[in-house]
């Protein structure tokens, strides 16, 4: 009986979240496509100070993260094809692996322990602070003023650091591969694009997209949702880590199985 | 006599299953000092929210200038929000703007002014409350007393005709609580401002109220005059005003049943 009745919360739970998300979804796309035509559009002041906040700031964590991925990656890859004789094509191993996975996917979790989290925090705490409230008393929707900034900025931004996170992850496997692995250079480079193509980097991007706007809509609905005080802020923004990370590795997933099967 | 500014029509409100509001009834006058007090956790605040718009009654009608707002959508509300102001009890200013920036976030959203006049707009605002000079500090800089006069400046700023107060001199010294007091009075007085005040202060209710209402436990107990409420009749009013421990609003346990209840808990 008991079982059945924590299934039954989680599942309540997890509808009304979907719910909830799609609403402020809806809400978002609203104020972005609507919004502006009928209320002063949000100010771009915010706007770049979310893009400066959740990009700008993460480029070197982002470097940091893709560059020992691509070293790893090389290695690993030498590895198992030292036994086939083909090292060179370390090269493109590398290059496909980061620009269709690795880049968008651990880029999204580094942004998202990095931006989403602070996202919630702070909304979380404007929450509790009635900060939020004081908005709506002023006639200043809070979607239209907190989310809609954040929303825009990773969207925009995520896929610029993926974009960067495939460089420098490949610039890692560059130095395995010339320095290690004693690849001629100007061979090293031309097997890395002669293997890529831009469907391999665009599907990538895509997918960033979509993990901007999961990181932003999960951030701004769980903080929206805090309350309780300093101790609520703390659950709503571990609630929102980890069910960001949770659903952009499954939208990984679903993302991979459509370009797979659709032969994009 | 003029219309009544805001008319409050048989609200109720229940929270579950507890009436927390049950059939409250009045009007305030334009231009007045209308304070409502109580206990807390009395429906003051709850009340308070009603009235702008937050929170949606079980029952009952709000009119503020004529205009029932619980049959208002989202954007009427939001023109009628653009006519009043709220501070709030802990301030409520945006953390991550400056003061300047807090009290011409309304201007700049709500009105087409350009920056030079609003600049003006700030800068007079925050004279009133005696805070020039302080433009460029951060709330997290300012004391309780001074957020709470940026929130009155904030509250101010498009010159609305209605300003709320959420318990304006809870957590402040005599004096500061005195400056504010002073400056809900001038407001009122000298902009013709007409100010809701809830609160549970009883020096600075009885100080500055043109009207009081008390509220305990959801209901009206007595509304009137300063004078009136310090005359009253009524054992509870009369607890609230002496601050006495004794009496109808009781804290304590019935010694009867003390015993039973501490050894075999809650039946």
């Amino acid at each position: 009986m008991k079982a059945l009745r924590t299934i039954q919360r989680i599942l309540t739970d997890f509808f009304r979240t979907v719910g909830g998300v799609t609403v402020l979804f809806i809400d978002i796309v609203y104020w972005i496509l609507v919004g502006p035509f009928i209320k002063k559009p949000p100010k771009k002041d915010f706007i770049f100070e979310q893009m400066v906040f959740v990009g700008v700031r993460s480029v070197v964590i982002a470097s940091f993260v893709a560059i020992f991925t691509g070293l790893v990656l090389a290695m690993q890859i030498a590895y198992q094809l030292q036994k086939l004789g083909g090292v060179l094509y370390v090269a493109s191993v590398v290059a496909v692996s980061l620009c269709r996975e690795l880049g968008p996917v651990l880029t999204a979790l580094v942004v998202s322990a990095r931006a989403g989290s602070a996202i919630t925090a702070q909304l979380g705490s404007m929450k509790v602070t009635e900060q939020i409230e004081a908005l709506e008393v002023m006639a200043l929707n809070p979607v239209r003023f907190l989310a809609v900034p954040r929303f825009v900025a990773l969207v925009m931004m995520l896929p610029c650091l993926t974009l960067l996170a495939d460089f420098v992850g490949m610039f890692g496997g560059y130095i395995v591969g010339v320095h290690k692995l004693n690849i001629p250079s100007s061979l090293y480079v031309q097997i890395s694009y002669k293997f890529l193509v831009l469907k391999d980097v665009y599907t990538g991007l895509l997918k960033s997209v979509v993990f901007g706007a999961i990181i932003a809509l999960i951030g701004c609905y769980h903080g929206f949702k805090t309350s309780g005080g300093a101790e609520g802020v703390g659950r709503a923004t571990t609630i929102s880590v980890v069910t960001s990370y949770i659903l952009i590795i499954f939208a990984d997933s679903v993302l991979t199985a459509i370009f797979f099967f659709h032969k994009v | 006599m003029s219309e009544p500014i805001i008319a409050v029509k048989n609200l109720i409100k229940t929270f579950s299953g507890k009436r927390v509001l049950d059939d409250i009834s009045f009007e305030v006058k334009k231009g007045e000092i209308f304070s409502v007090m109580g206990c807390s956790g009395g429906g003051k605040s709850t009340l308070l929210r009603h009235i702008i718009g937050s929170i949606k009654p079980d029952s009952g009608n709000i009119l503020v200038q004529q205009k029932d707002i619980t049959q208002m959508g989202e954007q009427e509300l939001d023109h009628m929000r653009k006519k009043i102001g709220m501070v709030f009890q802990d301030a409520a200013l945006l953390d991550y703007l400056s003061v300047e920036e807090n009290v011409a976030l309304p201007l700049r959203e709500h009105t087409r002014l350009a920056e030079e006049i609003i600049m003006i707009i700030v800068r007079m605002k925050l004279s009133l409350v005696g805070l020039r000079g302080f433009e460029r500090y951060s709330p997290a800089e300012l004391s309780g007393g001074m957020k709470k006069r940026v929130g009155i400046a904030r509250a101010i700023a498009l010159d609305p005709e209605v300003v709320f107060y959420d318990e304006p001199t809870s957590g402040l010294d005599p004096v500061v609580a005195a400056v504010i007091n002073k400056l809900i009075m001038d407001l009122s007085k000298k902009l013709g401002i007409t100010s809701v005040v809830v609160t549970h202060d009883m020096h600075s209710v009885l100080t500055i109220s043109d009207t009081i209402l008390m509220i305990h436990q959801g209901r009206i107990l007595q509304m009137g005059t300063p004078e009136e409420i310090r005359n009253t009749k009524d054992p509870v009013v009369k607890q609230f005003i002496t601050g006495s421990y004794e009496g109808p609003i009781d804290f304590f346990q019935n010694p009867e049943i003390y015993v039973d209840d501490i050894v075999w808990g809650e039946k």
